[in-house]
């Protein structure tokens, strides 16, 4: 980060949270953003739209005797910095108390003592000055090459709905009356785009995706292709018979599971009694080949920073390790509930200054393992290749764990790939799947679902499949 | 009721044009709004919050620039000009004096929630809470929300279009969570509208009792049948089924792209003649409700397929223009932070005159889907999914075993067409549709619908 780069933000944090106290709140603390970034839609070589925005704001948190409020506002003036933190305190004595809800302070950060908190906390890598060297012209010629390299897989490629690039640069701030104080800058981008295959009246889509710090780092010619084998791939699919079979999960389809995994060893839920895997803390919850990670330290990870929507440090956190579920996540307040020996995993997350702290993943990992994906096939033998699921939202049910949810992909049969197939559903619920994960794949990707998620491959042994 | 004076308006169009475009656009907001949830029987995360802001367009051929700002001064309205202006290089449409606004046709707000003492909506959480652990000793965990915005809106364009709107939304959430030995079932109800206090003031609580009856059935469930069979869809969020299998299909965008199945299908017989369907961004005080669309259109009910026969799309304006038609007042946005694009209002298949009780006593055997929790269309292919969070078998023409995890996948052009009874009941729920990023309210509804076959995916195979 350049000397200062965060100033601004920082003296509006210490000023909101100057505001809350005058207001009347014995405790709070202020989160100050302030994010522009660029958003390109390509269509067919030309520019569909081009959207600049610049968006700025703060959130302000009061506590009084237990009662926590919250409140926002676009208006960073002094007045208006008064109004938010009059809103805070206002909406406070409307809460019940808990005994649990405090500021995270410095004595809940292991012990690491005092004001060091305030010194130094950053993590290098995460803004990219790069970005700053991109005209919009060389943004959009690089949208143009995605589309086009969709356009070039396959004849049968006959549109691409849409290509959208889009980079941010994100600056944020915190203070609390705690004495927590911190700022960092990241810089993200990503592109990604749907295309159209048809052939002989059979339509299919396929989607491209590309995340990273900087354009400099999106491959458009693999996003592109992406996109274009994955349409080119599904055409001629049928409808599989229903039966219940090994199913390999390519690592789209890992991460959007692994993302509600993680949501149900998020403290809140489990400790609300919202989470099947609510007292499983120290049991085997899941088959040896399964290791799953909550990373918010690695710099490639979008949802990495230093620290947390509440300024706690960022960690690396084992959540399933060999198999045994080793802990869940926690922010200052879960922490707290759970007891004197839980510390806040440093998950506090928010949507921006327009929401209050909530327990989250930042970025989960899904260990490696040793095989190539053709050897999970052969290890399959006879199954489904899920290369992409639909209707997640309404067909996973994170209080029980049960699913049942759309999906397309090839056939398994004699352990290598066959025929096409879509329009079928796997279900199970998953404590299940956990305990079914056989095998992990070797090459891990970035993925923006599910969160965000380093994902791999994974063989199920048993999944049920609803079709014709 | 306007947000900025027209005159200051006029200056930021007359700016954003000056790098050529055939249309510019200011949209202007004021947002602001309460929520508040019970949780664990405690009231929790009082939040609230006030935005202002500006979105400004300019359309040159087939391209849009766009750019937002915080704040609603002239010099913000005037950088968001340039910063939209600022690729553009192209000839330039004269702008013309804006019409002398319009008075919007309001809905009518008997409580403006703003002027209702906060304690009474805690209150009103309260007692839902008490009504959903009063259903039964099964009743684990009751969670609820309350929420009220208002948005003011003003929209302003280079062809003198001149218009605003006052928007008040009021929701209630609930989940109810139960358990029995291992067995844990969850239940959701919602009640929202474009109204004010009043819509939840007189038993708003009462949707505890029908979050926890659903999660209190599910405690018997069996695990859904997987394959094909005749599917019952339930009135209300039933709707949901619609706005996904044939709503998104609909919108202009996708359908000038060639990325909906319902390109090219205008006059076209796509259902039987019992079906007939609306978008009615009109229905009184119904949550996906407005007097005007975000481009400053006023809303209107859309027939889209009348009898059997497909109608119309729906537009926004720039859509609109490239078809020659008019606006279906479709142009919606989340915020001033997004763009508008064709969205749906509020979507629903008119009543029919099948009895909804014969609709089921017909099948043999099949599947009754009484309600959803949500659905997802890829347009293009016109493959959807929908989660079912309140199903049953239906054996020898009789709803029979409440079953759980079922989740219904089919094709949309198929689907509709297998439709063969339209209930003569009625309902309307609430929702929120996401598309490209931007989420929006919408009204989904219906009666009873039967699906002479449709694919359920269970966990019972066999």
């Amino acid at each position: 980060m350049e000397a200062g780069a965060t100033d601004d933000l920082q003296a509006i944090a210490r000023r909101a949270l100057d505001a809350a106290l005058d207001a009347g709140a014995p405790e709070a603390e202020a989160y100050v953003q302030d994010s522009s970034g660029i958003e390109i839609r390509v269509y067919e070589n030309e520019v569909e739209s081009l959207t600049e925005g610049a968006e700025r704001g703060a959130g302000v948190r009061a506590w009084i005797d237990g009662r926590v409020g919250y409140a926002y506002g676009t208006d960073l003036s002094d007045e208006g910095l008064r109004a938010i933190a009059a809103g805070a305190v206002e909406t406070a004595r409307l809460a019940d108390p808990d005994e649990h809800a405090a500021p995270p302070g410095v004595e809940a950060q292991g012990g690491s003592g005092g004001a060091g908190q305030e010194a130094d906390l950053t993590l290098p890598g995460l803004h990219d000055p790069s970005l700053a060297e991109w005209q919009t012209q060389r943004k959009v010629g690089l949208a143009q090459e995605i589309e086009r390299a969709a356009r070039a897989v396959d004849e049968r490629i006959t549109a691409i709905e849409q290509t959208v690039y889009a980079d941010g640069e994100d600056r944020v701030a915190v203070a609390s009356s705690a004495g927590l104080a911190g700022a960092y800058e990241a810089t993200t981008c990503y592109a990604f785009l749907q295309a159209l295959a048809t052939d002989d009246g059979d339509r299919q889509t396929g989607l491209g995706f590309g995340v990273a710090r900087a354009p400099g780092g999106l491959d458009a010619a693999a996003i592109g292709a992406e996109a274009g084998e994955r349409a080119a791939s599904l055409l001629g699919a049928e409808k599989p018979r229903s039966r219940t079979c090994p199913a390999v999960l390519d690592p789209t389809v890992a991460a959007s599971f692994a993302g509600f995994i993680g949501g149900t060893l998020c403290a809140d839920a489990v400790q609300r009694g919202r989470s099947p895997f609510a007292g499983r803390l120290g049991d085997e919850v899941a088959s040896a080949a399964l290791t799953l990670a909550d990373d918010g330290l690695d710099p490639e990870g979008p949802n990495s920073a230093p620290f947390d929507a509440e300024g706690t440090p960022s960690e690396r956190t084992p959540l399933i390790e060999g198999g045994e579920l080793k802990t869940y996540l926690h922010d200052s307040y879960t922490a707290r509930r759970a007891g004197e020996r839980q510390r806040s995993t440093g998950n506090a997350s928010r949507a921006g200054y327009r929401s209050p702290p909530s327990v989250s993943t930042s970025n989960l990992v899904i260990e490696p393992g040793e095989r190539t994906l053709e050897e999970l096939f052969a290890d399959a033998a006879d199954g489904v290749y899920v290369t992409d699921v639909a209707g997640l939202h309404s067909g996973v049910n994170p209080v029980t764990g049960q699913f049942s949810v759309g999906a397309s992909g090839r056939l398994i049969k004699d352990g290598a790939l066959a025929d096409p197939v879509t329009e079928f559903t796997i279900a199970s619920d998953l404590q299940s799947m956990l305990r079914a994960v056989q095998a992990a794949g070797r090459d891990p990707r970035w993925v923006p679902f599910g969160g965000s998620v380093k994902a791999v491959p994974l063989l199920i042994g048993e999944m049920a499949v609803g079709g014709s | 009721m306007t947000l900025i004076e027209p005159a200051l308006a006029e200056r930021v169009l007359e700016r954003a044009l000056a790098h050529g475009g055939d249309l510019a656009e200011l949209f202007c907001e004021e947002r602001s709004g309460l929520a508040l949830s019970i949780d664990e029987s405690r009231i929790e995360r009082p939040q609230q919050g006030r935005q202002r802001g500006a979105g400004v367009r300019v359309v040159s051929g087939e391209t849009t620039y766009f750019a937002h700002t915080d704040g609603l001064a002239e010099p913000d309205l005037l950088a968001a000009a340039d910063a939209a202006s600022a690729a553009l290089d192209a000839e330039r449409a004269e702008p013309r004096a804006l019409e002398s606004e319009r008075a919007p046709e309001l809905q009518e707000i008997a409580q403006p929630p703003e002027e209702v003492e906060a304690e009474r909506k805690a209150a009103l959480l309260r007692a839902l809470d008490e009504r959903a652990r009063g259903a039964g000793s099964e009743i684990l965990q009751v969670q609820a929300s309350y929420n009220e915005a208002r948005r003011r809106v003003q929209v302003a364009n280079s062809r003198g279009r001149h218009a605003a709107d006052d928007r008040t939304r009021v929701r209630l959430g609930a989940q109810v969570v139960a358990k029995r030995g291992d067995t844990t079932e969850t239940g959701f109800e919602t009640l929202g509208g474009h109204r004010g206090f009043e819509l939840v003031a007189d038993d708003g609580e009462a949707i505890a009792e029908q979050a926890a009856r659903k999660a209190l059935t599910l405690l018997d469930a069996d695990p859904a049948p997987a394959g094909a069979m005749p599917v019952v869809v339930g009135g209300g969020f039933g709707g949901v089924l619609f706005h996904e299998m044939t709503g998104h299909g609909l919108e202009a965008d996708a359908v000038q792209k060639g990325a909906s199945v319902y390109s090219g299908k205008l006059g076209v017989k796509v259902a039987e003649p019992i079906v007939t369907a609306y978008d009615d961004g009109r229905l009184p005080g119904e949550w996906g409700t407005d007097a005007i669309d975000d481009e400053g259109t006023p809303s209107q009910k859309t027939t889209v397929i009348e009898d059997g026969e497909l109608t119309s799309y729906l537009y926004d304006l720039f859509r609109a223009g490239r078809d020659n038609v008019e606006s279906t007042g479709n142009g919606r946005r989340e915020s001033f932070r997004h763009l508008p694009i064709p969205r749906m209002t509020n979507t629903y298949i008119a009543p029919g005159d099948a009895d909804p009780e014969a609709i089921i006593s017909e099948v043999e055997r099949g599947f009754y889907a009484a309600s959803f929790a949500g659905g997802q269309v890829d347009p293009a292919t016109g493959d959807f999914v929908f989660g079912v969070s309140e199903g049953y078998l239906i054996e020898n023409g009789k709803v029979t075993k409440p079953c759980r995890g079922a989740t219904l996948i089919g094709n949309c052009l198929e689907a509709l067409a297998r439709i063969d009874a339209v209930g003569s009941d009625f309902e309307m729920k609430t929702g929120f549709c996401g598309k490209d990023g931007q989420s929006v309210p919408v009204g989904t509804g219906q009666g009873h619908v039967r699906i002479r076959e449709l694919t359920v995916g269970g966990t019972a195979v066999g």
